[in-house]
């Protein structure tokens, strides 16, 4: 054999060898990653068991306690240990099978035991109601409970991978028997058998609150006729530019879905089938440098709601982004400002154009209020702030409160050691509503937005 | 004859303008004509905050950014003056600041503003100098939310993009998703740009305006939780969420 080939053997030897050597460091390094990743999935699953253990215990001593001093913190125990499942139940490859109901559920006992224990159970005591809700809820716990220990058991014995799990969750293979999306399914129809019966507990007002449209007037409009309102809307002489489309099952209610393009802007528009009320209205263009002041597009903002027929409006907030201002605007009514009926407006700073107006909230919640008188005077009320809060404006307020009620407030703004707060103190009875740190400005960390 | 007008014209000009920079350093540096209100950013903000630093009413950051602070010194600044108390710099009010104060307008901006001297005519660096964020949020949050953003629906009109910012935050909302950005953006499957990496893709501004928007309350995908590509998408399960409408490529739904 000639000498070359030999050395060409030697140089593809050292090659392979080399190329092994590669392929299997990238191989370990790929697997190191992926065992970390299903270490990560198997860690929430059983941080999640664990903590559905615990939750089905606390619970149980919570139904059989009696000395009210203890109560409280083990329904905010309750509330931590909810929070602490979710969390779990966030970190696995969920998002794609129907896992809701358990969620549900766990945001359910999360909002229960805040309610309660945020309450002067000395003075209001838990109800009969929420005694038996709170037991519906221990059946659930136990049930759930079990059935993810079977699946636990079931992963722990087989060794079962969350990796097979996401993979056929994204492949959709349906033939293949995969034991934890089985078990998981089981959960979930054990939670779905009990969502029905608890329909009428007291549970329902702490529901994520749906979104509906009670109060939306007005006979349904054609789509000729919303062809047309849009034009005017949009300023627009040809009704041909537009394009218009029907909202699907999935609205909160019936829409016209409005858009409109030409060289310098689009334009996107929520339109109610009903009455024809503009929702929410987006307009798309490149803004110059600002040529008026926040005060003066203000006044431009306030002249479009005028134009728009809403009433009685009354500017809330206002904020200046580079060359755009954003005004939040509340129904005001003898003097008593409305925060569910809000409507926000954009303007552009160069040439004050509208650029958007968003009212789903005004017409979901404006209607004619009866509201009642103060029982608490203004003097009370304020005594019932914490006395470090210095006081500096104060108005009469409707607002929703936790349970999704509206309530009559006296709306506090006022600051202490700096900050500044607004605090609203129910007018009726007294009660400290809610309370909100207002910050709105940052240190600009990007130097450019 | 038209010639000679022009030119005299030009040397009027020119002469005022020389007489006139100079003047003008020794005068006090006055607001302009703006009313500026609460939520305002920019020059006469600043010129605000330091004239009310420097009768001693404010005792913040002078950063450009009209917040509840100098809101609160303005009005103190009314009450103490005399004047109608409605926390807006109008022309009553400005005048008397000016009277009542001195303003260095060099001296505060280079405070606020690393060198701005330095390097020609490159952009100044704000250092210290603020910006609006809609109540509740954070900078990160929108920066987050932004890449999110760009990495899910960059390409897709406007309204598209500014309804993908808006399904993420009625995700936080919604019981049956984690109750906060990062969770909600970072959690398992949920979305192709975390699992594929292009997240971290650098934003465009219009991501980050669309994000504005949705944290400002708007919610152009009629308050859906889900969306999926059509073309692209392989889960059945995603098909049987209601729909709500389509934007560009993206089919929103609850």
């Amino acid at each position: 054999m000639p000498r070359w080939s030999w050395i060409i053997i030697t140089v593809l030897t050292i090659g392979l060898v080399g190329t092994s050597f590669w392929g299997y460091k990238e191989h370990e390094d790929k697997n190191a990653v992926l065992i970390q990743a299903e270490n990560t999935y198997q860690r929430s699953f059983h941080e999640l068991t664990h903590n559905m253990d615990l939750l089905y215990d606390k619970i149980g001593t919570t139904l059989a306690m009696n000395s009210k001093d203890s109560l409280s913190p083990e329904l905010v125990d309750i509330w931590r240990l909810t929070s602490e499942a979710m969390s779990n139940v966030g970190q696995l490859p969920l998002t794609l099978l129907p896992f809701n109901k358990t969620e549900e559920f766990l945001s359910n006992i999360g909002d229960f035991t805040y309610r309660t224990a945020a309450r002067d159970l000395d003075k209001e005591p838990l109800s009969n109601e929420e005694l038996k809700t709170l037991e519906s809820l221990y059946e659930q716990s136990e049930d759930i409970k079990d059935e993810l220990r079977t699946v636990q058991h079931e992963v722990l014995d087989n060794n079962l991978r969350w990796m097979d799990v996401q993979l056929a969750l994204a492949t959709n293979d349906e033939q293949e028997d995969n034991t934890i999306i089985d078990g998981l399914k089981t959960v979930e129809k054990k939670v779905e058998g009990y969502s029905e019966g608890n329909e009428d507990s007291s549970l329902l007002g702490t529901r994520e609150q749906e979104h509906e449209f009670k109060n939306i007037k007005g006979n349904r409009i054609s789509e000729d006729e919303a062809l047309n309102r849009s034009a005017s809307l949009f300023d627009v002489k040809s009704e041909k530019d537009i394009d218009i489309s029907q909202s699907g099952e999935g609205a909160d209610l019936p829409l016209y879905n409005v858009s409109y393009e030409d060289d310098d802007k689009n334009v996107h528009l929520d339109m109610s089938q009903h009455g024809g009320h503009p929702l929410s209205m987006l307009v798309n263009r490149t803004v110059g440098e600002p040529n008026l002041s926040l005060h003066e597009a203000q006044e431009e903002a306030e002249k479009y709601l005028k134009e728009q027929k809403f009433k009685n409006m009354t500017l809330f907030r206002s904020s200046q982004y580079d060359s755009v201002g954003v005004y939040s605007f509340l129904h005001e009514e003898d003097s008593v400002r409305m925060y569910p009926d809000a409507i926000e407006v954009k303007v552009a700073l160069d040439n004050g154009d509208i650029l958007g107006l968003t009212a789903t909230n005004y017409f979901m919640n404006h209607k004619k209020r009866d509201l009642p008188k103060p029982k608490v005077t203004k003097k009370d009320a304020k005594a019932k702030v914490n006395p470090n809060v210095k006081i500096q404006e104060d108005f009469l307020a409707v607002i929703e409160n936790d349970l999704g009620k509206e309530v009559l407030t006296y709306e506090f703004l006022g600051t202490m050691g700096g900050k500044t707060y607004r605090i609203f103190i129910n007018a009726l009875d007294g009660k400290e509503e809610r309370i909100e740190k207002l910050e709105r400005k940052e240190i600009n960390l990007a130097g450019n937005f | 004859m038209k010639r000679k007008t022009a030119l005299i014209l030009v040397v009027i000009c020119a002469i005022s303008i020389i007489f006139q920079t100079p003047l003008s350093n020794h005068t006090v540096q006055a607001f302009s004509p703006q009313v500026i209100q609460q939520g305002a950013s920019g020059d006469d903000v600043i010129e605000l905050q330091a004239r009310l630093k420097h009768i001693g009413f404010y005792n913040g950051k002078i950063d450009g950014v009209f917040g509840w602070g100098t809101y609160w010194a303005l009005r103190n600044f009314q009450y103490e003056f005399g004047m109608k108390v409605d926390g807006l710099a109008g022309t009553s009010t400005k005048q008397k600041l000016v009277k009542a104060t001195k303003y260095d307008e060099q001296k505060v901006k280079n405070q606020m503003y690393k060198s701005p001297s330095q390097g020609g005519n490159k952009q100044k660096q704000p250092a210290k100098a603020s910006t609006n964020v809609p109540q509740g949020y954070s900078q990160n949050d929108i920066n987050l939310m932004a890449n999110a953003v760009h990495g899910e629906a960059r390409g897709e009109p406007y309204e598209g993009q500014v309804a993908v910012a808006a399904v993420i935050l009625n995700r936080v909302e919604s019981a049956t998703f984690p109750n906060n950005i990062s969770g909600v953006i970072f959690e398992p499957r949920a979305f192709t740009a975390v699992a594929d990496g292009q997240i971290w893709l650098t934003p465009n501004e219009t991501a980050k305006k669309a994000v504005l928007d949705a944290m400002n309350g708007w919610d152009p995908s009629g308050n859906a939780t889900y969306y999926f590509n059509p073309d692209t998408a392989t889960s059945a399960w995603i098909w049987s969420r209601p729909q709500i409408k389509r934007i560009g490529k993206h089919i929103f739904a609850k």
